[in-house]
């Protein structure tokens, strides 16, 4: 108990519970609608798309384990402040690691890799959540999220590589006659692909509701 | 060194590579603000002026930082001097207008996470600008950006009462919308090899 100030030990389920909304039920993209100018801007292919996505992961994670490691010595006025500096060290880091690992991949990220910075989904998460619970599940959470954000970029970026160059990670899809829809590569298509998945989610929720309505109509 | 002209910039990033439209930045605001023309023209003037004030202040700092050798510093004093400015504008506007410090409200103090603003120091910096140059970036690319939001509020404004199916509403039909923008914006694309 004196580790969490007071707060009994999170049990595993509720763990899991912190780690799973990240992924599916508050799906930061899909979702919540938030991180949107990463989601449309790099997932113009799929290589690009796991490497942002991997790269926000590992900010969201480490920030949020900070933030919530000092969550109780920083003074409520400066506390968005301190994240921002928490999180920009970060992506400092990110920022210097991927230029040592691959040259090429920082080349084609570009200024995007700097920007996770201002990404609202990490400063969101940590003024939501990590500033409120331990470590741990601050973790976790930041683990969900990240995941969540990977998924949704992974998805993106496949459509509009399949679509608009027949390619997946570089290896051709559909042969030599393949007419390449080249408009979703383009930036049009990156606002069309996440209007598209929108609706899917849309239309999917939609259909739920609709049956539970119905299941509880045939119950009473 | 770059030595594009001052009106190549001014066009080519208030049009060809519109901010919000072809480089994907400031989508949040883009998508959260944009649904009244009042508060969009006014969202789009106090970032022309955050921009405006940040680019100038990130050139300094950036000399000073290259001076002293220590550029891995850039993005944690770029996003200070931004946080910063963003504060002097928001005490700046609620002494001289009250009524459109309310009227902006939660957004003021979020145009720190706006991406634009330090998508225009990180570009500047990496496109090697001198001083005229970025400062011509920055405020073409912030008109861009308010010309964009302004264009979408318009829309969507009119778009209030039209029926659109269940699926679509909300973000997804803004989502929409800006895609024919942008399509419509790569029309501009032509005048860039000129």
């Amino acid at each position: 108990m004196p580790h969490d100030h007071g707060q009994p030990a999170p049990s595993p389920a509720e763990n899991m519970e912190a780690f799973l909304d990240g992924l599916w039920k508050q799906n930061p993209v899909f979702v919540q609608v938030l991180g949107t100018c990463p989601t449309l801007a790099i997932t113009n292919s799929v290589s690009n798309a796991v490497a942002m996505g991997l790269a926000t992961l590992f900010v969201l994670v480490c920030s949020n384990a900070l933030v919530s490691a000092v969550r109780k010595l920083v003074p409520k006025q400066v506390r968005i402040a301190t994240y921002i500096l928490i999180i920009a060290t970060f992506v400092t880091i990110v920022d210097y690691l991927i230029k040592a690992i691959s040259v090429a991949v920082y080349k084609a990220l570009g200024p995007f890799i700097a920007l996770i910075v201002v990404n609202c989904i990490i400063l969101g998460r940590a003024e939501a959540y990590a500033s409120k619970n331990p470590v741990g599940k601050s973790i976790l959470d930041g683990l969900g999220m990240g995941i969540g954000f990977f998924i949704a970029l992974f998805s993106l970026g496949s459509v509009r590589e399949i679509l608009g160059a027949g390619t997946f990670l570089g290896f051709p899809l559909f042969g030599p006659n393949y007419q390449p829809w080249v408009l979703f590569l383009l930036p049009p298509g990156g606002f069309f692909t996440l209007a598209i998945w929108l609706m899917v989610f849309a239309a999917w929720k939609d259909r739920k509701k609709r049956r539970e309505v119905k299941t509880m109509a045939e119950a009473a | 060194m770059n030595t594009q002209s001052l009106g190549h910039i001014f066009i080519d990033s208030l049009l060809i590579n519109n901010f919000v439209l072809s480089v994907f930045l400031g989508i949040c605001p883009f998508i959260g603000c944009s649904n009244k023309l009042s508060t969009a023209w006014r969202m789009g003037v106090s970032v022309i002026f955050v921009i405006t004030v940040s680019s100038v202040l990130a050139f300094g700092t950036n000399l000073m930082l290259v001076a002293l050798g220590a550029e891995y510093l850039r993005i944690i004093t770029y996003i200070v001097i931004i946080a910063s400015t963003v504060q002097l504008v928001e005490m700046f506007i609620k002494k001289t207008s009250p009524a459109l410090f309310r009227a902006l409200g939660i957004y003021l103090p979020l145009i720190t996470t706006n991406c634009a603003v330090l998508g225009v120091a990180l570009f500047q910096t990496a496109r090697e600008y001198n001083f005229a140059q970025s400062l011509v970036f920055a405020i073409a690319s912030s008109a861009g950006f308010a010309l964009a939001l302004i264009l979408m509020s318009i829309i969507r404004e009119r778009l209030e009462l039209s029926d659109i199916p269940d699926t679509a509403r909300g973000t997804a039909l803004v989502l929409m919308l800006a895609g024919t923008l942008s399509l419509a914006f790569m029309g501009f694309a032509g005048m860039g090899a000129g």
